[in-house]
């Protein structure tokens, strides 16, 4: 598994909460570091890469692990 | 920043559903960089309650999903608009879906604008008081003057 600075559990939190939460999580950390995120809600899946898009912070990871959702992003 | 994108959104409804568009899409769009300004008029104001009372209802409203059928008749009962609220609450908890007042706060965090429209306030005799702090009051040209620079403008 990849290394991580900070993990955000989203578990269990829908649109647009896991997404909210993890670009407060991006806000806390310097460039280059990177934030893992645990989801449950299988439209986080589109919706962190649009977000990735868009912001310019970098998807490095998006799978599935024991019926969650986890991405790992790494701040620009 | 100068390209940063804007998106404006006139919110008109005060219901509890039509409550959730502008503010989840409001907080999103600010997630993403965007500029951010909600004009809320008419029944939309009841969105800047301090204490929210908003409701749902399915009358008149054929598409909302129902627990059992239930003719309309029986939807009209007093107490019925009560329950559906509760019921549409504890739902919306049950999936992990945000309150309106998270949501409304997270976009106060991400320093989304709201402006309430000055006339149906008056219109509607709303105390100021009864408000939450931050908001601005404001017409239709306050409006364009940040709409006639947005990317995305959406009548909710």
């Amino acid at each position: 598994m990849a290394n991580f600075d900070q993990e955000l559990d989203a578990s269990g939190l829908n649109c647009p909460l896991p997404i909210l939460r993890a670009k407060k999580a991006i806000t806390s950390l310097s460039a280059g570091q990177v934030l893992r995120i645990v989801a449950t809600d299988p439209g986080s899946v589109k919706d962190f890469e649009a977000f990735c898009k868009q912001t310019g912070n970098e998807l490095l990871e998006s799978g599935e692990e024991g019926g969650k959702f986890v991405f790992l992003i790494k701040k620009s | 920043m100068a390209d940063q994108k804007k998106l404006a959104i006139i919110a008109t409804k005060g219901t509890l559903d039509w409550a959730y568009p502008p503010f989840i899409l409001a907080s999103t769009a600010a997630a993403l960089g965007y500029d951010v300004e909600i004009f809320f008029t008419f029944y939309g104001l009841q969105c800047l309650r301090k204490k929210l009372k908003l409701q749902v209802t399915s009358l008149g409203n054929p598409g909302m999903p129902m627990p059992m059928p239930m003719p309309v008749l029986l939807q009209a009962l007093p107490g019925m608009q009560a329950m559906m609220t509760t019921m549409m609450k504890a739902k919306m908890k049950s999936k992990g879906v945000a309150s309106v007042e998270e949501l409304r706060e997270l976009c106060q965090e991400a320093e989304v604008r709201f402006i309430a429209c000055q006339m149906t306030v008056d219109l509607f005799d709303f105390n100021p008081n009864d408000f939450i702090d931050g908001i601005e009051f404001g017409g239709a040209a306050m409006f364009f003057e940040f709409a006639g620079e947005a990317d995305i403008t959406l009548y909710i």
